[in-house]
């Protein structure tokens, strides 16, 4: 128990140091644009159609569950505006981020894993090449840009995916729902929401970096650390969420 | 084992001056886990050094500390006259450039083709190299290993023996002045073996380069060896050239020899 206890946290301690790095090595250059813009292709918009199909599924459905609660309250003019709100401040952020925690991260664990069972970060090391700056950096930076954006276009997705919802009951104009939907956000909804997907981001790839980095030597533990990057990844994003949800709930 | 030590010392063929000096190395991993045990080793400029030693005797492990991989636990290695042990990173890979290691099972980047492979090292330590200089580089080096017909592959389509050569060409790029070479020809045919035991030689001949070469391939070692050391339980247990080990009092020295 006290070795169990004494493992896990020189574990967080291994881990804040690791991302304790990235800090240090992201502004000494050279910075390795072509791997970056590389990562960010790969990473992002490989992501696109994924994330596209969940935000349209989010939109719709929640559209067509929420319509007969709103229609018994004699509220439904409400119900773009509390879709698209809710799409915006929740759902669109965290579905996006826990579908590319199961992308994202376990293909950087997996990848990384694999590169150093296999000892090809070692022999990029003794080249005098330093692996932090050219994988993790690299990698850390492109989830941590192209999330928020993926975010971006899940919000888009899904609000289409609610209007496509709401054409099945009643006639409605684009144009009229999107004002009714748009009109219901305001600036303030939108920075804590947009603020944390960076977070979720960054933590993606963070977490996917390091469960690919520690991987111990042995093709299993390759699995492993791609499975042990999605768990902890996924589970992260829940907890940032909740500390950016009680953040906002203090001051604005 | 001290005395057959010294009585072999004069057959031993001193090419040079010491380019590699290990004292008293210690490591070990976990706490009942001493792999090596105050080794000491000296590798002379030019010359080439088998090390012998049982699976797990901690031949990897010796090289990983000289290019600063493996952390020692104690003792002083000292390469191109430059402590490893208490160097900074940078000061640290300005001597990794000027050293060559060759891995266990090449370590090729699998995301790379052969070509991209070749240039990762040479485009981060040349920045201002032109690409006509650096496709004659890397196809100079491909030549080299006599495989410049792979240069657009993946590692993936490249067998084994390949695959060492490929990484052989990428570790000779940057014309390292040490070669550290990790079982070459281990899980290669008698005929590929035999290649890159000449492979060696040539490197050796040709770019002056010294070398502490890792096998459990007694050809590889007695084509390559200007000396030879055994190593057993962390410490040196012999030391000489191949004949005189081959011929040792030493049975368990003499049974690696057959
Ligand atoms: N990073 C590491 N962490 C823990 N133990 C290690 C590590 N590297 C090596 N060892 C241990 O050190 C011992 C020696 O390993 P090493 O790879 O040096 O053997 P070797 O002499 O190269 O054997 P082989 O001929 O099979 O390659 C092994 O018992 C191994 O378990
Ligand atoms: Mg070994």
């Amino acid at each position: 128990m006290v070795v169990y206890l004494k493992n896990k946290f020189s574990d967080a301690g291994t881990a804040t140091l690791f991302a304790a790095r990235f800090f240090k090595e992201v502004f000494r250059p050279p910075l390795e644009i072509k791997e970056f813009l590389r990562q960010c292709y790969i990473l992002g918009y490989k992501s696109l159609v994924l994330v596209g199909i969940t935000a349209f599924i989010m939109g719709l459905v929640m559209t067509l569950q929420s319509r007969p609660t709103l229609v018994e309250f004699g509220a439904e003019a409400w119900l773009p505006g509390m879709v698209a709100l809710s799409l915006v401040k929740e759902i669109a952020p965290v579905i996006t981020a826990v579908i590319c925690a199961g992308k994202i991260a376990s293909a950087i664990g997996a990848e990384l894993g694999s590169m150093k069972v296999t000892e090809q970060i070692d022999a990029m090391e003794v080249s005098a090449v330093n692996p932090y700056k050219y994988l993790v950096v690299t990698r850390v930076l492109a989830t941590t840009l192209m999330i928020p954006l993926l975010v971006i276009f899940a919000d888009a997705i899904g609000i289409f995916g609610s209007y496509i919802s709401m054409n099945i009951h009643t006639d409605i104009t684009l144009f009229r729902f999107l004002s009714k939907a748009l009109g219901s956000i305001e600036f303030i909804d939108i920075i804590p929401a947009t603020i944390k997907t960076f977070f979720f981001g960054f933590f993606i790839g963070m977490i996917g970096c390091y469960k690919g980095f520690t991987a111990a030597n042995g093709t299993e533990s390759v699995g492993r650390a791609a499975n042990a990057a999605v768990v902890s990844a996924s589970i992260t994003i829940f907890v940032i969420d909740m500390i950016a949800v009680q953040i906002t709930d203090l001051f604005l | 084992m001290q005395k057959s030590q010294e009585s072999t010392q004069e057959d031993v063929v001193r090419t040079g001056k010491p380019i590699i000096e290990i004292k008293g190395l210690h490591k070990s991993f976990g706490k009942s886990n001493d792999i090596l045990k105050g080794l000491d080793l000296t590798v002379n400029e030019g010359e080439n050094l088998v090390v012998l030693g049982k699976s797990g005797s901690g031949k990897s492990v010796l090289i990983k500390c000289l290019v600063g991989l493996i952390r020692a636990d104690q003792g002083e290695i000292s390469v191109f006259g430059n402590n490893i042990t208490t160097l900074d990173s940078n000061n640290l890979n300005a001597v990794r450039i000027r050293m060559g290691f060759l891995f266990q099972n090449a370590a090729l980047y699998d995301s790379m083709t052969v070509r991209e492979n070749l240039a990762f090292p040479l485009k981060r330590h040349q920045k201002d190299i032109s690409d006509e200089d650096l496709d004659k580089t890397i196809r100079e080096s491909l030549d080299s290993v006599g495989l410049e017909e792979a240069i657009d592959k993946m590692p993936s389509e490249l067998s084994g023996g390949m695959r060492k050569r490929i990484g052989l060409a990428r570790t000779l790029i940057l014309k390292p002045e040490i070669m550290l070479y990790d079982e070459p020809t281990t899980g290669l045919d008698t005929i590929t073996s035999r290649e890159i035991s000449e492979l060696i030689l040539a490197i050796q001949k040709k770019n002056k380069t010294t070398a502490i070469i890792i096998t459990h391939d007694m050809a590889c070692a007695k084509l390559t060896a200007d000396r030879i050391v055994v190593l057993k339980e962390g410490v040196m247990e012999a030391e000489g050239t191949y004949e005189s080990l081959e011929n040792s009092e030493d049975e368990w020295i003499r049974s690696f020899f057959i």
